[in-house]
C-alpha cells in the first residue's frame, strides 16, 4: 500500500481534489461567507434576550394612584408604552400586530386602592406565547413594585418574604443567548461543509460519470474516498477556526476551554458528517435528490433535533428517541463546555466516543455503496 | 395577447411542470420532505422546559427543606432529584449537564423559618443553557412563593393584582404559534428551491440555449418558469391549512380568500428572489448553495425564530425586505386573530413592492444574460 508510487498517486489525487475545490466560488460562499452570514445572523439578530416590548395603556381613571401607577407604566425599562383613551383602539392594534399587549387602569382603581385593593387588567397577543408570558410577568411586576412604593409611602413597611430564593447562573451570569447560539451555530455551519456541501459535489462527480473515470485507474477504494474527504476536513476545520475567532473577538463568547479539545472535538464530528455526505451521495447520485436529502437528514435535524435551540427533554419520547441518531447531539454539548466552561474530558470523551462510532458506520455504509454502484 | 401567443405560453408551462414532475425521486422530495418537516417542527420545536433534572444538597435535613424537596419533586416538570452530599459533587453534576440546576440549604434554613428570620434558597442554574434554566428559575421561584405563603398567608404581598387574559391563544401553547409559521417556512423553501433551479438546470444541461433559439418571447419563458413553484408553493401551503386545524387543533379564525391573495403575492415575491438566483448562477450546485444562503437568513430574520421586536434597529430595517416576515404576520394573523382586512392589505402590499422589484430585475438580469 505504502510504495513510493501509491504515495505519489494519492499525493496527487489530494492536489487535483484540493485545486477543484478551491477554484470552485461556491466553495467559498459556503465555506466562508455563509459561516459569516450565520454568526452575524445568531449574534445580533436571533436574540432570545427580550428587548422592550411595545405595549398599549389605557387610563380610564384620573385619580393620584392611577396617575401613578401610568407613569409607573411609562418609566418601565421593559416597555415602550402606547397611550390612549380607547381601549377598543388599542384591541385593534394588537389585532394588527402593532403591539404585543393591553395594560388598562380601570375607571374605580382609586377607590379600589383606597379601600385596600388596586387590580389592573392585562391583555396579552398570546400568538407570540414567550411574549405574551413575558408582557403578563413584567406587568404584574411594575404593578407590585409601585404598590410596594405605595405601601412603604404609607408607613406600613411591607415585611420581608419568610423565604426567598438566591439563583446563581453559572459559566453565564449575564444570561446571553448569543452564549449559546454562536458556539451551536458553529455545530451549523461543520454540518453545512461537512455534509451539504460534500453530499452536493460528490453528486454531481456521479452524475456527471467522472467517478466512474476515476475508479477505473489504479487507485484503491480507500484512498480513493481519503482524497474526497481530506480537502473537506480541512475545510471544515479551517471554517469553525473562523467562525470561533468571531465568535471570541466580535461577539464577546468567553473561550475557558483549550484549543487543543475545541480541535479534537471538531474533528471528531466531522468524521461522521463526512460518512453521511459520502453515504448520501453515493446513494442518490443525482445533485438536486442529494441537496433535498441532506437538508433533511442533517441540516433539520442538526437545528432541530441536536439541543442547540430546543430543549431535549422537552420532547415527546418518540421525539427523543429519534435524537440518539442525530450525531450533532453529540457535538452541542461538548461545543457550549469548552466555550463557557472549560476542558471537562470526562464529557468530552464519552460524546467524542460515539460521534467516532457514527463515523465508522456512516464510512463503512458509504464504502459499500460506492462498491455496489462500480461494480 | 393573441392565439399563437397564449399557445406558446401554454406549451412553455406545461414543460416547465414536465420538467419538475418527471423524476421520481425529485416528486418524492416534493411531497416528503414538507409532510415529515411539519411532524418534526410540530414536535421538537418547543421552547417549554420539561422533564428536567435538580440536584439537591440538603445540609439542613429540617421539616422545610424536605418541604421544599417534596414539593419539587411533586412538579410535572422534575424528572429526578439527585441528592448531592457535597459542593464538590454539586458542581460535577452541573458541569457534566446530569442536571440543569441544584438546590441548596444550610444548616440554619429549618430553624431560620421556625424562628420567623428570613431564609434563603440557594440555587445555582447552568447558564450555558441560559434560556431553558432561566425558566428552571422560574418554576423554583413559585415553589418558593407556595412555601412562603403556607407559612405567613398574604406575608409581604402588596395589595391588588393583575387579571390576566392571553387572547388568541388562552391556554399559551406553543404549537399554536409554530404551525401557523410553519406554513411561511415551508412555502419558502419549497418554492425557492424550485426556482432557483429552473434555469440553473437548463443552462448545466446546455437546454437553455434550445430555449433562446426558440421562438418564445423572454417573458415567455419566464412565466413559464414561474408556474411550477407557484403551484408547488400553494399545494404544499394547502395541505398545511388543511392538517393544521384538523390534525393539530390549532383554530383558523380568519378569511381563506384573503390569506390566498396573500399567499399568491408571497410565492411571487419569493419566485422573484429565486429567479434572481437562478439568472446569478452558473452550476446547479451554485443555484443551490445560494438558495440556502439566502432562505436561512430569511426565514431567521423572519420573526419565527425570535420576535423581530429584539433584533436592533438597523436588522430591523432589513427585515423589513424580507417577505417572510410580512407573510408570517398574516399567516399567524389569519389562523389566529381572525385578522380583518384592513390589516391583511397592510402587510400584503410591502409583499407586492417586493415582488415587483425583484421580478422586474430577475426578467432584466436573464434579458441582459441572453444577449
Amino acid at each position: 500500500m505504502t510504495t513510493p508510487e501509491s504515495r505519489r498517486r494519492f499525493r496527487a489525487l489530494l492536489v487535483k481534489e484540493s485545486l477543484q475545490i478551491m477554484r470552485d466560488p461556491s466553495t467559498f460562499l459556503i465555506a466562508f461567507l455563509l459561516p459569516l452570514l450565520l454568526l452575524f445572523l445568531f449574534g445580533y439578530g436571533v436574540s432570545l434576550d427580550t428587548a422592550r416590548t411595545r405595549i398599549g395603556l389605557a387610563v380610564e381613571d384620573s385619580s393620584a394612584p392611577a396617575l401613578g401607577l401610568a407613569s409607573a407604566f411609562r418609566g418601565s425599562r421593559w416597555f415602550a408604552v402606547t397611550e390612549s383613551r380607547s381601549v377598543a383602539r388599542l384591541k385593534r392594534d394588537l389585532v394588527a400586530d402593532r403591539i404585543r399587549g393591553i395594560v388598562v387602569i380601570p375607571q374605580d382603581f382609586g377607590r379600589q386602592v383606597a379601600r385596600g385593593g388596586g387590580d389592573i387588567q392585562v391583555i396579552t397577543d398570546a400568538s407570540l406565547p414567550n411574549t405574551a408570558s413575558f408582557v403578563a410577568a413584567y406587568a404584574e411586576g411594575v404593578r407590585a413594585t409601585w404598590a410596594a412604593g405605595q405601601a412603604t409611602d404609607d408607613g406600613a413597611r411591607a415585611p420581608a418574604p419568610p423565604v426567598s430564593l438566591s439563583a446563581r447562573f453559572w459559566f453565564n451570569p449575564e444570561l446571553a443567548s448569543r452564549y449559546f447560539l454562536v458556539p451551536g451555530s458553529i455545530a451549523i455551519v461543520m454540518t453545512m461543509i461537512g455534509t451539504l456541501l460534500t453530499a452536493l459535489v460528490v453528486a454531481r462527480e456521479w452524475e456527471r460519470g467522472t467517478m466512474e473515470a476515476l475508479m477505473a485507474t489504479p487507485v484503491g477504494m480507500g484512498e480513493f474516498l481519503a482524497t474526497k474527504v481530506i480537502p473537506y476536513f480541512l475545510l471544515g476545520l479551517g471554517s469553525m477556526a473562523v467562525c470561533t475567532l468571531l465568535a471570541i473577538l466580535l461577539f464577546g463568547v468567553p473561550f475557558r476551554g483549550s484549543p487543543l479539545a475545541l480541535l479534537v472535538i471538531a474533528s471528531a464530528f466531522l468524521v461522521p458528517a463526512l460518512g453521511q455526505g459520502l453515504l448520501i451521495s453515493a446513494a442518490t447520485r443525482n445533485q438536486f435528490v442529494a441537496s433535498q436529502i441532506a437538508l433533511i437528514t442533517a441540516f433539520l435535524p442538526a437545528m432541530l433535533l441536536s439541543g442547540f435551540i430546543f430543549e431535549i427533554s422537552s420532547m415527546p419520547k418518540v421525539i427523543q428517541a429519534l435524537t440518539y441518531a442525530v450525531p450533532a447531539r453529540y457535538l452541542i454539548p461538548p461545543l457550549q463546555t469548552v466555550f463557557v466552561t472549560g476542558d471537562l474530558w470526562g464529557l468530552f470523551l464519552r460524546n467524542i466516543a460515539v460521534l467516532l462510532g457514527f463515523g465508522a458506520l456512516f464510512f463503512t455504509l458509504a464504502f459499500r455503496a460506492t462498491r455496489r454502484r462500480v461494480a | 395577447m393573441n392565439q399563437a401567443a397564449l399557445a406558446r405560453l401554454w406549451a412553455i408551462i406545461v414543460k416547465e411542470m414536465w420538467a419538475v414532475l418527471r423524476d421520481p425521486h425529485a416528486r418524492l422530495v416534493l411531497i416528503v420532505p414538507p409532510v415529515l418537516q411539519l411532524f418534526l417542527f410540530a414536535f421538537a420545536s418547543t421552547l417549554e422546559v420539561k422533564n428536567i433534572n435538580v440536584a439537591v444538597y440538603d445540609r439542613d435535613n429540617g421539616a422545610w427543606s424536605q418541604e421544599f424537596v417534596q414539593r419539587l419533586a411533586g412538579s410535572p416538570n422534575v424528572q429526578h432529584i439527585v441528592p448531592v452530599h457535597s459542593p464538590a459533587e454539586l458542581a460535577h453534576a452541573i458541569d457534566y449537564r446530569e442536571v440543569i440546576a441544584a438546590v441548596s440549604f444550610d444548616q440554619r434554613f429549618s430553624a431560620d423559618i421556625a424562628a420567623g428570620r428570613p431564609a434563603t434558597v440557594q440555587v445555582i442554574l447552568d447558564g450555558r443553557r441560559s434560556n431553558a434554566s432561566q425558566i428552571v428559575n422560574g418554576y423554583l421561584e413559585r415553589i418558593v412563593a407556595d412555601i412562603g405563603a403556607g407559612i405567613r398567608p398574604a406575608a409581604g404581598r402588596p395589595p391588588g393584582q393583575s387579571i390576566v387574559s392571553h387572547w388568541f391563544n388562552p391556554n399559551l401553547d406553543y404549537l399554536w404559534f409554530t404551525m401557523p409559521a410553519l406554513v411561511v417556512i415551508i412555502s419558502t423553501v419549497s418554492g425557492l428551491s424550485v426556482t432557483a433551479q429552473a434555469i440553473a438546470r437548463e443552462r448545466e444541461l446546455g437546454t437553455f440555449d434550445q430555449l433562446m433559439v426558440s421562438p418564445l418571447r423572454v417573458h415567455e419563458i419566464l412565466i413559464g418558469k414561474m408556474v411550477p413553484p407557484l403551484i408547488v408553493g400553494l399545494a404544499n401551503a394547502t395541505l398545511y391549512t388543511i392538517l393544521i386545524p384538523t390534525v393539530f387543533g390549532v383554530p383558523l379564525t380568519g378569511s381563506i380568500p384573503l390569506f390566498y391573495i396573500a399567499l399568491v403575492f408571497y410565492m411571487l415575491a419569493l419566485i422573484g428572489v429565486g429567479l434572481l438566483i437562478s439568472a446569478l448562477a452558473a452550476t446547479q450546485q451554485q443555484a443551490f448553495l445560494g438558495m440556502f444562503l439566502t432562505s436561512v437568513p430569511a426565514i431567521l430574520l423572519s420573526g419565527y425564530a425570535s420576535p423581530v421586536d429584539n433584533m436592533p434597529g438597523w436588522l430591523r430595517i432589513i427585515a423589513q425586505a424580507d417577505p417572510p416576515k410580512h407573510f408570517l404576520i398574516i399567516s399567524e394573523g389569519v389562523f389566529l386573530k381572525a385578522m380583518p382586512a384592513r390589516d391583511i392589505l397592510a402587510n400584503t402590499w410591502p409583499l407586492v413592492l417586493i415582488a415587483a422589484v425583484t421580478l422586474t430585475a430577475a426578467s432584466l438580469l436573464f434579458r441582459s444574460r441572453m444577449e
